[in-house]
């Protein structure tokens, strides 16, 4: 239990009101879907968890944003960490790899002519092995479609020209960033989706969360989830300005490498703080996506105006955020002063292997990998350039940039870096001698079918943006990956080692 | 009655469903409540919500017989069946046995004895040992499944992570079991062992140590496992029907 209870609204630091963060400006806020936004702007410091006699019965204590929002689907007033509940599902998501299966399920479980829960709630999203000449992955894509077509899914982002990605209006990429850049994101919903890094949406406010093909066919007939235990909530309050040089990817290392891969099993990882609220949506969405690295069955962080304008400039579906109580009860507390973190990497070959990137610096690498979910969005791009711009250099390793989404990609092409003169990502890229980025999917994060581009096909020294370093994670067995912030890959690839960007950068 | 009201959402549907009891408001017509009956979780997790079993289980010992095959600590998804495999569909009966010959291929090279040898289909081993956080990394349920389809009855662990546990409950291919000590660190593959499933004190027996592991009872989680897996002990409850006809 936690030795003190600070409300976790992130509204209550003087640095917030300093920073004027926050607070959502009333004419942002349509009407209709204002229901519980009326927020208590008081600031309450250090309160005991308020206690009720249990000799009554019920107890009505306060309950964690993923309580709430638990509750809230289960269409209960209250719940408590350890409940069995069944879930109404908002969004379910799958992708080229599950999607086969869990349909195959819910047809062999629900009858070959059985129909989806709901078409609409259903987003079907290949990603994983696109671009490649292996004909089951190929076949995979073309199930999906049939599947899509007989139950009428609305979203469904499909891909048929493998030659040329741009040739698909309706391909995106990366299922997690689509999700997001689609609008289906929003905050106080259940997203379940056939994929650990699921936990991503966690950035916006909702619960989100990786399930397998089975519970997916569950779902795919039904809407609900069967039996979600509550999880108690470990609490990191994040505090402090954000240094220049490092990134949400650091602050997520730094935690794993503090609590294990398992540090976090069964519970939830609520992030708040005055960092956390300075933090874009894509750094909060690269801070839950690794929730899972931990163990934790989900990650949240309170949503604010930076959550509402995103998600309203996608999407018009109404939403109604919640917030963890006052009173609310956590099994972990967390501080981190966020200004004196220093970049780091997880080395070989584990998430929680945490090391400092400047201790690092004679370890010789064989190339770099920026891409993924966790560092393959516009702002990861846009920090590498940024530091690629900044030391004028060439890489001295072969540098491979896989975009994660269509958009992602055009980004990179289209949108100037700041400071740089009005270059694009890809100008600076080019510059550098990177690779040309390639067309936006998983790519080789977790390795694929032989032929997918930048697969570690031989025992390298590989820096990535991504998330996972198990062996053989990229495709090689006795490969060695080194995860690490788009900065720090960046600055590693300008020198042929693993390095601090604080050498290029200050 | 509800029945009618969800026939005319979904005309697909023709089975009569009892009316929901406490459950809340759905649209979907594939599930109905037996007031008689209450989830279980699906965790071995002691809780204060944890419900008495229905009259239908039994209450019979189950007991697997075989080789062990020992692993260490965090050992992930990727080892167990590497993302390059993932093309193979497991609902798909020839794609499902096909993933058995590849469970746990990912294991690095000091791994010597590998767990499916080259060109087989099945392992020889029944029982695999593992340390903490087994199966942690990816959701994919074709972890549990390859080990299920290669031919491993359980796997007795420190510790597991939370999504391949659920997965083994959900799909029914492998018992997750709980050892209470380093099991891994007392056994080396090769050895014979047995586990025994019971109510209250399951064990571990490796017969070529002669030392017996108490191991942690398999709790509300069994019942789904013996039935088969979600669907199976869902339908066994009546809370879906059994498959439409086509």
């Amino acid at each position: 239990m936690a030795s003190s209870v600070i409300s976790s609204s992130p509204f209550l630091c003087k640095s917030a009101q300093q920073k004027d963060l926050g607070f959502p400006k009333p004419s942002q806020i349509s009407v209709h879907r204002c229901q519980k936004r009326a927020i208590s702007r008081k600031i309450v410091s250090v309160m005991a968890p308020q206690r009720s006699s249990s000799a009554t019965g019920s107890v009505k204590t306060g309950m964690t944003m993923t309580e709430k929002i638990l509750a809230k689907a289960a269409e209960k007033s209250q719940v408590v960490p350890g409940d069995n509940i069944w879930v109404n599902v908002d969004v379910l998501m799958t992708h080229d790899v599950c999607g086969p299966g869990a349909f195959g399920i819910f047809k062999r479980e629900f009858g070959e002519k059985a129909k989806v829960w709901d078409p609409e709630k259903i987003v079907v999203i290949p990603d994983h092995y696109i671009f490649t000449a292996d004909k089951r992955a190929n076949r995979n894509v073309d199930i999906m479609r049939e599947h899509c077509r007989e139950q009428n899914i609305k979203y469904f982002y499909d891909i048929t020209d493998l030659g040329d990605f741009r040739a698909n209006p309706d391909y995106k990429g990366v299922c997690h960033v689509a999700l997001a850049q689609e609008g289906h994101c929003r905050p106080g919903e259940v997203l379940l989706g056939t994929d650990s890094h699921t936990c991503t949406a966690g950035a916006f406010g909702q619960f989100a969360t990786g399930i397998g093909n089975t519970d997916a066919g569950f779902v795919l007939g039904t809407g609900k989830i069967l039996l979600k235990v509550v999880p108690p909530t470990m609490r990191f309050i994040l505090d402090g300005e954000m240094p220049s040089y490092l990134q949400a990817k650091d602050l997520i290392l730094q935690i794993i490498g503090e609590i294990s891969v398992a540090g976090a099993t069964y519970k939830t990882m609520e992030f708040s703080g005055t960092t956390i609220e300075s933090l874009t949506m894509e750094e909060r969405m690269t801070l839950c996506n690794m929730v899972v690295e931990a163990g934790g069955k989900n990650g949240v962080i309170p949503p604010d105006a930076t959550t509402f304008n995103y998600v309203e400039n996608r999407t018009s579906v109404p939403f109604e955020p919640v917030y963890s109580d006052g009173n609310a009860s956590f099994i972990a507390d967390y501080r981190f002063d966020v200004s004196k973190l220093e970049p780091v990497v997880a080395k070989p070959h584990s998430p929680d292997n945490r090391a400092l990137a400047r201790e690092c610096k004679d370890v010789k690498i064989d190339r770099v990998y920026i891409g993924s979910c966790t560092g393959g969005k516009t702002e990861d791009f846009m920090a590498a350039a940024k530091l690629f711009h900044a030391a004028g250099k060439q890489v001295k390793v072969p540098t491979f940039l896989v975009p994660a989404t269509q958009k992602v990609w055009m980004d990179v092409y289209a949108l100037p870096v700041p400071g740089a003169g009005g270059k694009t990502c890809a100008q600076i890229f080019k510059e550098a001698g990177c690779d040309t980025p390639t067309s936006p999917s998983c790519g080789a994060c977790l390795g694929g079918p032989a032929d997918t581009y930048a697969r570690l096909n031989e025992p390298q020294v590989c820096v990535s943006t991504t998330n996972r370093n198990f062996p053989g994670r990229m495709g090689h067995k006795e490969g060695q990956i080194y995860l690490a912030s788009p900065y720090t890959a960046a600055a590693s690839a300008l020198t042929g080692h693993v390095t601090d960007p604080r050498e290029f950068l200050q | 009655m509800a029945a009618s009201s969800l026939q005319s959402l979904n005309p697909t549907f023709s089975q009569t469903l009892a009316s929901p009891n406490t459950s809340p408001s759905f649209r979907s017509p594939f599930l109905r409540f037996n007031s008689s009956f209450t989830p279980k979780p699906l965790s071995t997790r002691s809780s204060s919500s944890l419900i008495a079993r229905s009259a239908a289980e039994p209450q019979e010992r189950k007991t697997f017989h075989g080789l062990c095959y020992v692993v260490g600590d965090n050992i992930d998804t990727d080892q167990i069946i590497p993302a390059e495999f993932l093309t193979l569909v497991p609902s798909n009966p020839d794609e499902y046995e096909k993933l058995g010959s590849y469970a746990l291929i990912g294991l690095p090279a000091s791994y010597k004895d590998r767990f499916v040898q080259p060109g087989e289909m099945k392992t020889k081993y029944s029982i695999i040992i593992g340390g903490e956080n087994f199966g942690c990394g990816s959701s994919r349920e074709h972890a549990p499944v390859c080990l299920g389809a290669a031919g491993a009855k359980a796997v007795v662990a420190q510790s597991y992570a939370r999504i391949f546990f659920r997965n083994s409950v959900a799909t029914g291919e492998v018992y997750p079991l709980d050892s209470e000590v380093r099991v891994c660190d007392e056994c080396k593959t090769g050895d014979v062992a047995t586990v025994e499933l019971r109510e209250g004190d399951s064990v571990l027996i490796n017969h070529t140590t002669g030392k017996e592991y108490k191991l942690k009872p398999i709790g509300d989680a069994g019942p789904v496992i013996d039935a088969g897996g979600i669907f199976a002990y869902a339908r066994k409850a009546g809370m879906i029907p059994s498959a439409a006809a086509a």
